[in-house]
């Protein structure tokens, strides 16, 4: 029980992380029309300056600076490039940030160089955010931070801690989510970016300046981008390949959930990242699973690579497994509106 | 006439002088062909530098040969392919001598391209020097003329830990969890094998293989191992996979053992901490409280780059290509490669002896733990206040394993 909590937990906070990542790529995507392919170098952006603001100002500084920095890094990128480029069409637009993906991460090696940083989070989040304490008769119990030591050793109880900054994960990622619902839906620029995105020429017309409203909406999403990026590379890794890894992934993410659509975002990557996790517990393969069926094999074909393949070795191919059958299956996403 | 045989004498002597120490002075390059970039990059740039640090000492008067040694690394990313990029690249160049260690899928991609380098070429041979990478198979079904390992390969490891689990009856259920690729499957192969015939007790409760150098979150997996009960994992993940893998499992309160490989190599004791004291086991060829020669290294080493000096075959490799080169009188890699087969040499921790029938090194094996520092044991890797601390010490006949090598030698 303890196992399928703490499992669903870090499905959870890595699929909440995930969503930090998609919501800004999916609010760009909806408002300009671009599939911005340098979004996860914006996160890794977002990482690498909080480790270097942090180391002056601390953590905490870091964590609202770093993605002002990110944000107005896209602010300007928006400004000077992608706007330029913009009424040539969809596909220079994708092309552009293409290639700043790969500036983006010359760049980030020529300054920070091609190892890992040592990326410690603040005191506060080191150790547990609260302790799952399974006691001998089977019941479970929580305590908040480390559960005392007599406690966790006493005969057949189990302590499963969950640590605090993947606590923190989560939390920044809910408190994000409210906080751009509630900025859409219920402030005057939430309104006019809402306009915007639908009937940009009336907006327009209205008085509005919608370029402005354009470039806000890139920036903000960059650094919510930034922002992930400072949560994740302190929970996991500070590195160059952080973007590339996390890069495919949010694609499956947006066009899983939906290409525009923030709650489809928030679906997805709450249903990838609990299935991700949960995949590595399964030992099923295929010749279990006929085994259990009654079907018996002969000792070359039990020997044989894919039959002994078990669901935890393929996890990490299962989100675009579940990509591909999405697009064939329902084309315009879970909760998208658009078709094709 | 007595004028014309005293030169002849004189130059008969001369030749035969010159003769002897033919290879005196020469210029023997080395390059090793390993990551210096990305998740595991930090072990290869530490290894680098190690290679430099040696190449200075064992240069000219510290090899019997009076050679001089000349290294330099090829980044290859941990890619097969990219080794072999980088190998067309050293063998344009006139080098020689290749070194590798980082990943035995590389591995097995240089050591086929340097088989038919071999036979394609003959006078220009090339030998592997193999300082870290030890699956069985290179001195076993895969074994050529052409390859040394200087490491011991994952049997003999196995045989060391399985050997000393013998006496620990607190361990009552193992979990195996390695990288999906050659390496580690052969460590959970062996693992299984070692504890069936030492331990039959003992059950393998899981078995898992994840990718390598690609996971950043351990916490799923380490969520599974105590899910399963285990309270000894076995491991033979090196570098990113062995930190992150600790830190996860520090982080989720796991309080089983761990038997490793790899715990003193970059990154991983910062990873291990204090919390991690007196459960987590190396079984190695080198441990930091060798006390002697190489206790002094590793402190040179370390006042020298800052760095923990964890590689103990690359000091060997000099030595023993030293000793060959002297003792073939040539730096040509045919004649060093038949010198090299069966030779003895004294190192840090004794003879040590590069076994002919598949040219894999015959050493002494240690199984250590980390724990505080004390004064007895007293050099802590990345200055943590932790060291590994001897266990026990497996001398070379306990460690060995046989072979099934059937090696082909040129001109046979």
């Amino acid at each position: 029980m303890e196992f399928f909590v703490i499992s669903l937990l870090n499905g959870l906070s890595y699929g909440l992380l995930l969503f930090m990542l998609s919501s800004g790529l999916t609010l760009i995507f909806s408002m300009m029309g671009v599939l911005n392919f340098a979004h996860a170098s914006f996160y890794m952006l977002g990482a690498y300056m909080g480790y270097s603001i942090g180391r002056v100002t601390g953590f905490w500084v870091a964590l609202l600076l770093a993605p002002l920095a990110v944000g107005a890094l896209g602010a300007l990128f928006e400004r000077l490039a992608l706007r330029r480029v913009h009424r040539f069409g969809h596909v220079p637009e994708l092309l552009i940030t293409f290639g700043l993906s790969y500036v983006v991460l010359e760049l980030v090696q020529l300054i920070w160089g091609r190892l890992a940083l040592e990326f410690h989070p603040p005191e506060v989040l080191q150790g547990p955010a609260f302790t799952l304490i399974k006691d001998a008769t089977g019941a479970l119990g929580l305590a908040w931070g480390a559960a005392p030591a007599q406690v966790c050793q006493a005969a057949g109880a189990v302590c499963s801690p969950f640590p605090a900054t993947r606590g923190f994960m989560m939390l920044s990622a809910v408190v994000m989510l409210v906080s751009v619902w509630l900025l859409l839906t219920r402030t005057r620029i939430g309104l006019v970016i809402q306009a915007a995105l639908t009937h940009p020429e009336t907006v327009e017309t209205l008085g509005h300046n919608v370029p402005r409203v354009f470039m806000l909406v890139f920036g903000a999403g960059c650094a919510l981008a930034g922002l992930a990026g400072v949560v994740g590379g302190m929970t996991f890794l500070t590195e160059p390949a952080m973007a590339a890894t996390v890069g495919s992934i949010i694609f499956v993410v947006v066009v899983v959930g939906g290409m525009g659509s923030l709650a489809g975002a928030f679906v997805a990557s709450l249903i990838i990242g609990v299935v991700q996790t949960f995949a590595v517990a399964l030992d099923y393969s295929l010749g279990s699973l006929l085994a259990q069926l009654g079907v018996t094999l002969s000792p070359a074909l039990q020997g044989n690579t894919l039959v002994k393949m078990t669901i935890s070795q393929v996890a990490p191919i299962l989100p675009y497994l579940f990509l591909v059958l999405v697009l064939i299956f329902r084309p315009r996403g879970l909760l998208g509106t658009r078709e094709g | 006439m007595k004028f014309v045989w005293k030169s002849v004498v004189t130059a008969s002597a001369l030749l035969l002088g010159g003769a002897a120490l033919a290879q005196q002075g020469e210029v023997v390059k080395i390059v090793r062909i390993d990551p210096l970039t990305g998740l595991m990059g930090p072990v290869g740039t530490n290894q680098d530098k190690s290679y430099k640090f040696f190449a200075e000492k064992f240069s000219g008067k510290g090899n019997p040969a009076g050679v001089t040694f000349e290294f330099r690394t090829i980044d290859n990313k941990l890619s097969p392919t990219e080794s072999l990029n980088a190998l067309k690249s050293a063998l344009d160049s006139g080098v020689r001598y290749i070194a590798q260690g980082n990943g035995s899928s590389v591995t097995a991609a240089l050591l086929d391209a340097v088989n038919k380098h071999n036979e394609r070429n003959p006078g220009k041979e090339v030998l592997l020097l193999n300082d870290a990478s030890v699956d069985p198979d290179f001195t076993n079904s895969k074994c050529s003329y052409w390859h040394f390992r200087f490491d011991a390969d994952t049997s003999m490891k196995m045989e060391a830990i399985t050997t000393f689990m013998k006496d620990k009856p607190d361990i009552k259920k193992v979990y195996l969890l390695n990288q999906n690729y050659s390496h580690g499957h052969q460590v959970a192969k062996y693992a299984k094998e070692g504890l069936a015939k030492k331990r039959p007790d003992v059950q393998v409760v899981g078995e898992d293989l994840h990718p390598l150098a690609q996971v950043r979150d351990f916490a799923p997996y380490i969520a599974k191992i105590k899910a399963a009960g285990a309270d000894t994992v076995i491991t033979g993940n090196w570098g990113s996979d062995l930190s992150l893998l600790v830190k996860a499992a520090n982080e989720a309160g796991y309080e089983g053992k761990f038997f490793t490989y790899y715990a003193g190599v970059t990154g991983t004791p910062s990873a291990l901490g204090q919390g991690s004291a007196g459960r987590v086991y190396q079984a190695s060829y080198l441990h930091p409280n060798m006390g002697g020669q190489m206790q002094q290294w590793m402190n040179e080493f370390k006042a020298k780059y800052n760095d923990d000096f964890y590689t103990g075959s690359i000091p060997r490799i000099y030595a023993m290509l030293g000793a060959a080169m002297a003792q073939a009188k040539s730096t040509d890699p045919l004649k060093v490669a038949a010198a090299l087969e069966g030779l003895k040499v004294t190192t840090y921790n004794g003879e040590i002896e590069m076994r002919r029938l598949d040219h894999q090194l015959q050493q002494p094996l240690y199984i250590s733990v980390w724990q505080k520092t004390d004064a007895k044991h007293s050099y802590s890797p990345e200055n943590t206040g932790m060291t590994f601390v001897q266990q026990v010490e497996y001398p070379n006949y306990v460690s060995s394993t046989p072979t099934s090598c059937q090696m082909k030698r040129p001109g046979k």
